[in-house]
């Protein structure tokens, strides 16, 4: 296993939130969203700029901008 | 304690249809006091007696971020609700119950409305419902809103188990916050600290939380205490950062997350399937955001909506313009010549004819609009364009907006501002509906129109390609300036749902249209009227004088003096110039002539004529002589108006938008004028203030008068401005 940042994350890849480090307005946001320590997310696609990327948590779609996935870490198995 | 009820959820979980399942057609929509966010009420009918139902912003959680969220919890805690009903999606369980658990902590009592039963069911999640209403100690029932399923079941445990007054529910947050918590709750409740209102472990989680607005209610109410809350806060922040390197407001969202998914370990809910598996959804998505035929489709979707409202507008107008056209007719037969006959004719009947001119278009830019928000694809085309909207300080959602306004030549300012309710960010929303004016509406399209075919004959597919890609390139800086300057800060967080994709409920759509139409209607209506009869007194007083009255008397004596009554009968008994003969065709076009001159004189001694005569000097720098000054001040009632009002103004008498060749013709060989001219005339009209109907939404939509002022300054001095660099420049050039 190890961690990476979710921009990083490529298409179809799952992981799971090690940490998330923003705080303020944005960092709670992503925690109500449910990006929080010890979920499971799968990055499904990204717009067709590149930006933002959109992923599945517990069930539904999500979408962030780049610059505010930058704020959370995930961590990946090894492969890929 | 109020007997009204709260409805209350996540977006996307089926509140609105629920809400209109319960109320039906018993409703109205207004404003939270003092905010532009939407207040929906209704009366639902039951075998046992009536509530009161107030449907909540749907949010996901309850911060002082958004003003959505502020206006929920304000309601929830000044008009103490009889109970709160929290709508919650079957489907994504765990992220909306992160919201009831907020509800629940207020110690409002709160009944679930387990929804989209029918959903969950067929993506393999199976809940046993008496044991989440056991561990959550909330009665839990199963509805399907769209079908109407469990709704009485629904209104029944709302009957038996409102007021009941439940505790508020204690969640473990860590020893560390815990320990802090009580500490807090010790000291909130010894010294009745906002507990009037709150209660008192909400207000200490507030507290650690950061909650601004709560922070600034503690501080008008206690110094000396606030100050102590706010020491145990700090002493814990310093604690979790060297030790979890955590802070108290993430540790809490976190936890809460925890309690969650550890009330549905057990046993709660199983999964015949992996939940992050690709629903039907996920695989419409794969084609509709795809990175090559995602755009592609977009466009298409676009037009489709631009079409849509454009298009099938166009009847029901048409109806409105013949039917107001009846009425000024029937009013011009009636009543006397005169001051009043012109103002019930130019002020009233135009005035209510120009309000309700716009419904059509209104009601279906926003069915169109509903169905692309209500299905989930109005997200995907935020989620696509955000990345190029971003970069002028815009939101992705910002599109609607500038599309419907005109963004694709012709559209209209109106509903384009309104659109940008769709938007949820306040800033980006701000600069949205203050560059959308900007766009290229159908009523600039006549000035246009006039100005490429007297000067620019030979490209005019070209001109109006140019004007377009000014008109956007404009509108994008300007946001940027906007947000860089007067609407400056930090880009709203975008985290944003992708709801799966629902066909709308028809009752849905039309409930949503016809609420936002009256509301113009209503609240819009009322004000235009009032200016566009400001407007035209600006155009028609003082009027002429006796002495130059009589001097246009005299002229018309001096015509008709001269030729014997039989051809005057003639011309008077004739319905246009048809069969008349060459004489009386003489006299008649000698007449029309003095009429328009008559009609200059008047136009230009007006208020509005002695204010183009007046800036006429500045003007110059443009390339503006005073009859297009008193032109485009017409404009402000609208922009077509620019084109007869010119017409007036070069003594042709009233000009028809659509019918300028006279006026075309006159312009080329008029002084002062030059294709420069012309150019500096448009680029004038793409930015000068809105019409005021325009203005009027402005500020409805962003709630003060402050903007709408801001919008006409603003706009028509950098209409200005530009006017001025192109027509220098090209003075230089040429």
């Amino acid at each position: 296993m190890v961690k990476i940042n979710l921009r990083q994350m490529q298409v179809d890849q799952t992981g799971t939130i090690a940490s998330v480090k923003a705080d303020g307005e944005l960092g709670r946001r992503i925690r109500d969203m449910g990006l929080v320590p010890g979920k499971e997310i799968k990055v499904q696609g990204r717009a067709p700029l590149y930006d933002p990327v959109s992923l599945r948590i517990m069930g539904f779609t999500l979408t962030l901008r780049n610059n505010e996935a930058d704020h959370i870490q995930v961590e990946v198995s090894q492969e890929r | 304690m109020s007997t009204a009820i709260a409805l209350a959820g996540n977006p996307n979980s089926g509140k609105t249809t629920l809400f209109n399942e319960l109320t039906g057609a018993r409703q109205h929509v207004g404003n939270y006091p003092g905010v532009t966010v939407e207040k929906k009420q209704g009366t639902c009918i039951t075998d046992t007696g009536a509530f009161d139902i107030v449907d909540l912003p749907g949010t996901y959680s309850l911060t002082a971020y958004s003003l959505e969220e502020v206006v929920a919890r304000d309601f929830l805690v000044n008009e103490r609700p009889a109970m709160i009903v929290n709508i919650v999606d079957a489907s994504n369980l765990e992220r909306n119950l992160y919201l009831s658990v907020q509800f629940m902590e207020m110690g409002i009592p709160v009944c679930i409305a387990l929804n989209m039963m029918d959903v969950a069911k067929k993506r393999g999640i199976d809940i046993n419902i008496d044991r989440l209403s056991e561990l959550l100690g909330v009665p839990v029932v199963p509805t399907v809103a769209r079908t109407g399923q469990g709704k009485k079941e629904l209104l029944e445990t709302v009957a038996a188990r409102a007021k009941q007054g439940n505790r508020a529910l204690k969640i473990s947050y860590g020893l560390d916050i815990d320990t802090a918590l009580d500490e807090m709750e010790a000291e909130i409740k010894a010294a009745g600290f906002l507990t009037k209102t709150y209660p008192a472990r909400w207000v200490a989680l507030k507290y650690l939380e950061n909650d601004k607005q709560i922070l600034e209610l503690g501080a008008e109410e206690n110094k000396e205490v606030a100050t102590r809350l706010a020491g145990i806060v700090q002493r814990l922040t310093s604690h979790l950062a060297a030790t979890q390197d955590a802070h108290p407001e993430g540790m809490i969202a976190d936890q809460r997350y925890g309690f969650i998914s550890g009330v549905l370990k057990q046993n709660v809910v199983r999964y015949a399937e992996d939940r992050n598996r690709l629903q039907q959804s996920d695989k419409i998505d794969k084609v509709l955001t795809n990175r090559f035929l995602g755009p592609i489709i977009m466009v298409g979707v676009l037009m489709g909506l631009y079409n849509f409202t454009f298009t099938y507008s166009v009847l029901p107008t048409e109806w409105l313009e013949g039917l107001f056209g009846w009425i000024g007719g029937m009013a011009e037969a009636a009543l006397p010549e005169g001051l009043l006959k012109s103002l019930i004719i130019s002020g009233i009947v135009d005035g209510v004819g120009g309000v309700l001119g716009f419904v059509p278009l209104i009601m279906f830019m926003f069915l169109g609009i509903s169905f692309l928000e209500d299905s989930g694809y109005l997200a995907r085309m935020a989620f696509m364009l955000d990345r190029v909207f971003r970069l002028f300080g815009l939101h992705g959602s910002s599109v609607m907006a500038f599309i419907v306004s005109g963004g694709i030549a012709g559209g209209c300012a109106v509903p384009g501002v309104m659109a940008a309710r769709t938007l949820k960010s306040p800033k980006e929303r701000l600069a949205t509906l203050l560059t959308v004016p900007f766009m290229n509406c159908g009523a600039k399209l006549p000035v246009y129109a006039l100005l490429v075919a007297a000067f620019f004959a030979e490209n005019q597919a070209r001109v109006m390609l140019i004007l377009t890609l000014i008109s956007w390139i404009g509108a994008l800086l300007v946001a940027r300036l906007l947000r860089s300057t007067v609407i400056k800060g930090e880009a709203t967080p975008f985290v944003m749902e992708l709801p799966p994709y629902r066909l709308p409920t028809i009752k849905g759509l039309l409930i949503h249209t016809w609420e936002r139409t009256w509301q113009y209607m209503k609240k819009a209506g009322t004000v235009i009227l009032g200016i566009s009869i400001v407007l035209w007194a600006m155009m028609t007083f003082p009027g002429l004088d006796d002495t130059t009255l009589t001097q246009f008397e005299a002229k018309r004596s001096a015509v008709t003096d001269n030729v014997s009554p039989a051809l005057l009968n003639e011309i008077s008994a004739a319905e246009g110039d048809d069969g008349l003969s060459e004489a009386a065709l003489a006299v008649k076009e000698d007449l029309l002539l003095i009429d328009g001159e008559e009609a200059q004189a008047a136009l230009k001694n007006s208020v509005a004529g002695r204010i183009g005569v007046a800036l006429e000097g500045i003007s110059r720098l443009a390339g503006f002589d005073w009859r297009t000054n008193i032109a485009l001040v017409g404009g402000f009632a609208a922009k077509e108006v620019v084109v007869s009002t010119l017409g007036t103004a070069y003594s042709l008498g009233e000009v028809d938008p659509e019918e300028n060749t006279s006026l075309a013709q006159r312009l080329q060989s008029a002084p002062g004028w030059s294709p420069l001219t012309a150019f500096s005339l448009m680029i004038f009209t793409i930015f000068y203030a809105p019409c005021f109907v325009t203005v009027v939404c402005i500020a409805r939509e962003t709630g003060s008068w402050k903007w709408a002022g801001f919008s006409v300054v603003f706009n028509t001095a950098l209409a200005f401005g530009l006017s001025v660099a192109v027509y220098q420049a090209g003075k230089l050039i040429l």
